[in-house]
């Protein structure tokens, strides 16, 4: 094997493709990258049985072959590479790479050990990679990360036709995102629970090309069951669905309100974190609604206290409401719009965040963050 | 909170710490309550194959039988006692007198136990004792308004610190009380066994008794880095100052409760697993109901287990938040009873013990949207279920607190042990949770009709036409009761079928208060 390459172009492919390298590999060769090139691609590829991933780009190749090597090694001798083109050649069981006056030989791994990538399920649809990476990044924010129930690790993805709606929870929020995305087919249905964690990463990586292809196989027996993949720019990249039922979780959206309050995103963000600071390991706090407005408070007599009062359109009956104050802030954060909406049913029911694009505006239901209150005893 | 603080045990001008110990406490409530067993040998702890003496009366003790000693050998040793199951209700009624009382003599209590507690008279409201005499005459007029109040004898010692005081409310048991002057405390302490001294428990007893250390006196003559060498630097260095009669704890009311818990010893081990779930299951709702008693919630739940080879094993899991949802806190010990069972049965067949913790406490809960859909899907079928499950009797006996008798102590004190009524929660309970595994006792499943509920030896009941009574015992569906009260002469027996419709179970907590308030109104 002997090609040449840029080495943005190399260190890009190898950075992103190493990402989902495992820490702890539970095999030596799966702590390397495959360099395959041929027909004027050089394909990089890693994977450690729940996620895969693939990056090909063009280069020119004076003979082909294929060599696995340490990934994390490569990652690291690409990123620091000065700007010139790399050269790399196989040298029997060694791989030397020269850049400018740089010159690394790597030992190889054996090839023919190397698993078998996953073959990617069929495309389902596409969606603008900004969008798509936006959207996972509201909902992850309410997967849970402990793994005692692993569905509360996952973001449920549902697709139903032009419409492609995200959800998770760790059983004390919930969050769901509502998008129009472009289906291969108009009466495409499926539905998935991908690990939350690897999907926000592989959004995030994923927003350089203009649209992301997501492929879900959606019925038994299909190509890449089991699995979602997605694909963009050159890249794709496979992960092991989850197993397990989603809680059926439109239930709990109250059907109707007993009231909701408007407040403004940032100030109440500020406040909620000035006042958090004596709620420690996030004991509650409180917010009191009455005519016109809000009064934040935490902590209790025998400890620090904090209180803070603030405008809110607001003109129901007066009401309390407690909340852990990290779940608070991190929906607020999520809403994503300069004005808050909470919408109540009573103070031990779920209580439901949305954005406004302005105080008199309508709410945006197409992001909803629902928060389960703190009872307070005593 | 202006409480005032406990002078440091060395500047105490007075041996103004007293520790307050009630004599054999629950033998001799039993012995109260029941005439008939007055004056003779009361055993009181886990009847079953493999329970353990709680309490023996001082006429079993000289046959030997003490507390920890399993009720097989008791029998063994004093045939002719009677062995009853403990009724936690009646004894805790009785020990909120007793803490009162201490507690109208100085702010400053902390109970260790049902029938053990410190009191500092240093911040007695009226100013603190000034010498030996005025201790003496406090801790006489203390344990005459304990007698009078409950009937009962209580042993009280003082010193100048909680150390001393407890030493010296043992030297003269029962009935005792003696007051350690200020600058005699090493007098007392140096022919203890090192034993004695807070926290040397069998590990440290032996590495001393290896280099010839068995006294207090014998463990002075160590340094203090003989005894750093030797435990380490914490613990020997509070040894050395314990052998020397300095103790710097201070009497703390109102230690905070940092877990609660509840466990069972089975009579025959727990082969399958699903009298192990059914078992685990009822354990978890008993300590959600204390916690919930206790306006607690808690994150993390804690699940042991000890296989038929002793080997012990516990797992626990962590919450997200503070809870006290019976259904999660169910859910998370089944968890980690599947967990928890293989490794303590990896050497040896069948589960003899197993026991449920909650600690992490908190006075708030997080709402946990998975059970509130749980809630939502079973407001949905309701209908259904209430047609369904209306001919519910309800007519389990309390069998809470017999299931309780084995458990060790727990470190919740006083308040740990199951309200009174804890029984009939059980019941409301076990309705509640649905389909998710039958209820069990020690015995087998919850009793649901009268031919199948047991008497236990101990327990109170009330017989339609002959009043009420206690089980003095039960088998072959016949239950033997005599007919007596706390006060009553001895009474008279009677055997009825167990199925009998006049014979119903009284709340021991009832019996109990009832005795104390007739104690409280001079007939």
């Amino acid at each position: 094997m002997k090609f040449r390459v840029e080495r943005d172009v190399l260190a890009d492919a190898v950075a992103w493709t190493a990402r989902s390298l495992p820490a702890r590999p539970p095999a030596p060769v799966l702590a390397g990258l495959l360099l395959r090139a041929e027909s004027g691609q050089l394909t990089v590829s890693g994977f450690d049985y729940e996620v895969s991933a693939r990056s090909e780009v063009s280069t020119e190749i004076e003979q082909e072959g294929t060599a696995l090597v340490s990934g994390k090694l490569l990652a690291e001798i690409t990123r620091s590479l000065p700007n010139r083109p790399v050269e790399i050649t196989t040298e029997g069981s060694k791989v030397t790479l020269v850049c400018g006056t740089s010159r690394f030989t790597l030992q190889t791994m054996p090839v023919d050990d190397y698993p078998a990538l996953p073959q990617m399920p069929g495309a389902s649809g596409a969606i603008a990679g900004n969008t798509f990476a936006n959207a996972v990044s509201q909902v992850a924010v309410a997967a849970g990360k402990d793994d005692t129930l692993p569905f509360l690790t996952g973001v449920r993805i549902e697709i139903n036709g032009d419409t492609l709606r995200l959800a998770a929870t760790d059983r004390y929020r919930l969050a769901v995102r509502e998008i129009l995305w472009k289906p291969e087919r108009a009466d495409a249905e499926a539905v998935a629970l991908v690990p939350a964690k690897t999907l926000y990463d592989i959004a995030k990586s994923l927003t350089s090309g203009e649209w992301v292809t997501i492929a879900l196989s959606g019925e038994d027996g299909a190509v890449g069951e089991g699995l979602i993949g997605f694909e963009a720019g050159g890249r794709r990249t496979t992960t092991r669905l989850l197993e397990g039922e989603f809680i059926k979780y439109n239930a709990l959206f109250p059907s109707e309100y007993t009231g909701a309050a408007v407040i403004e995103t940032a100030p109440l963000i500020e406040a909620v974190k000035r006042v958090a600071l004596v709620a420690e390991r996030n004991t509650p706090i409180r917010l009191n609604f009455s005519a016109g407005q809000v009064t934040l408070e935490a902590g209790s007599g025998d400890e620090a206290q904090a209180s803070e009062t603030m405008d809110a359109v607001f003109d129901e009956e007066d009401i309390s409401v407690a909340f852990n104050p990290g779940y608070l802030l991190e929906g607020l954060g999520a809403i994503d719009a300069p004005f808050a909406q909470l919408s109540y049913t009573t103070s031990t029911k779920p209580a439901v965040l949305t954005g406004r694009p302005a105080v008199d505006a309508d709410h945006d239901p197409a992001y909803r963050y629902l928060i389960m209150p703190i009872r307070l005893s005593g | 909170m202006d409480r005032p603080p406990s002078p440091a045990p060395l500047t105490r001008q007075a041996p103004s710490v007293l520790h307050v110990d009630m004599d054999a406490f629950y033998a001799a409530v039993e012995q109260q309550h029941k005439p008939s067993l007055r004056g003779k040998p009361v055993v009181v702890g886990g009847v079953g194959l493999r329970g353990v003496v709680s309490t023996a009366s001082y006429e079993a003790r000289a046959f030997g039988v003490r507390s920890a000693v399993p009720t097989a050998l008791a029998r063994r040793l004093c045939p002719n006692a009677a062995y009853l199951y403990p009724r936690f209700a009646a004894y805790h009624a009785v020990s909120t007198v007793v803490m009162q009382l201490l507690r109208e003599l100085s702010p400053l209590v902390e109970p260790v136990s049902l029938d053990e507690a410190f009191v500092d008279l240093a911040a007695m409201p009226d100013g603190a004792p000034r010498d030996i005499e005025q201790v003496r005459g406090i801790a006489e007029e203390l344990r005459s308004r304990i007698a009078r109040r409950t009937g009962l004898t209580a042993s009280v010692g003082g010193g100048t610190s909680k150390l001393i005081a407890k030493v010296a409310s043992d030297a003269q048991k029962p009935d005792g009380c003696v007051i350690v002057p200020v600058g005699g405390e090493l007098d007392w302490l140096d022919p203890l066994p090192v034993r004695a001294l807070w926290g040397v428990g069998p590990a440290t007893a032996d590495r001393l008794r290896k280099i010839g250390v068995g006294t207090v006196a014998e463990l002075r003559v160590l340094t203090e880095s003989d005894l750093v060498g030797l435990l380490g630097t914490a613990w020997g260095g509070m040894l050395f100052r314990l052998a020397r009669g300095m103790d710097a704890r201070a009497v703390e009311p109102e230690r905070p409760t940092k877990s609660i818990s509840a466990e069972d010893t089975y009579p025959h081990d727990l082969a399958d697993r699903a009298a192990m779930r059914a078992a685990v299951t009822q354990l978890a709702e008993r300590v959600v109901r204390r916690l919930r008693s206790a306006g607690h919630t808690g994150r993390t739940v804690t699940v042991k287990a000890r296989g038929h080879d002793f080997t012990t094993v516990t797992r626990s899991e962590t919450f997200g938040a503070p809870t006290d949802d019976e259904r999660l806190v169910v859910e998370a010990a089944i968890r980690l009873l599947d967990d928890a069972v293989p490794a303590a049965t990896a050497s040896s067949t069948g589960i003899r013990l197993l026991g449920v913790g909650i600690s992490g406490l908190a006075d708030y809960a997080q709402g946990d949207l998975v059970a509130e859909l749980a809630r939502l899907e079973r407001a949905l079928g309701a209908a259904e279920a209430r047609a369904q499950a209306g001919a519910g009797d309800g007519g389990a006996p309390g069998d809470g607190e017999a299931g309780t008798g084995f458990a060790e102590p727990n470190p919740a004190g006083p308040d740990g042990e199951p309200p009174p009524g804890a029984g009939a929660g059980a019941a409301a309970a076990h309705g509640e949770s649905g389909p998710a595994v039958p209820a069990v006792t020690l015995f087998g499943p919850v009793p649901v009709d009268r031919a199948a509920r047991r008497w236990l030896a101990g327990q109170d009941v009330r017989h339609a036409q002959r009043g009420p009574g206690w089980v003095q015992g039960a088998g072959v569906g016949r239950v033997t009761v005599r007919f007596e009260g706390p006060d009553t002469g001895p009474g008279r027996i009677g055997t009825f079928r167990a199925d009998d419709p006049d014979l119903e179970p009284l709340d021991a907590g009832e019996v109990a208060r009832e005795a104390l308030r007739s104690r409280q109104s001079p007939a």
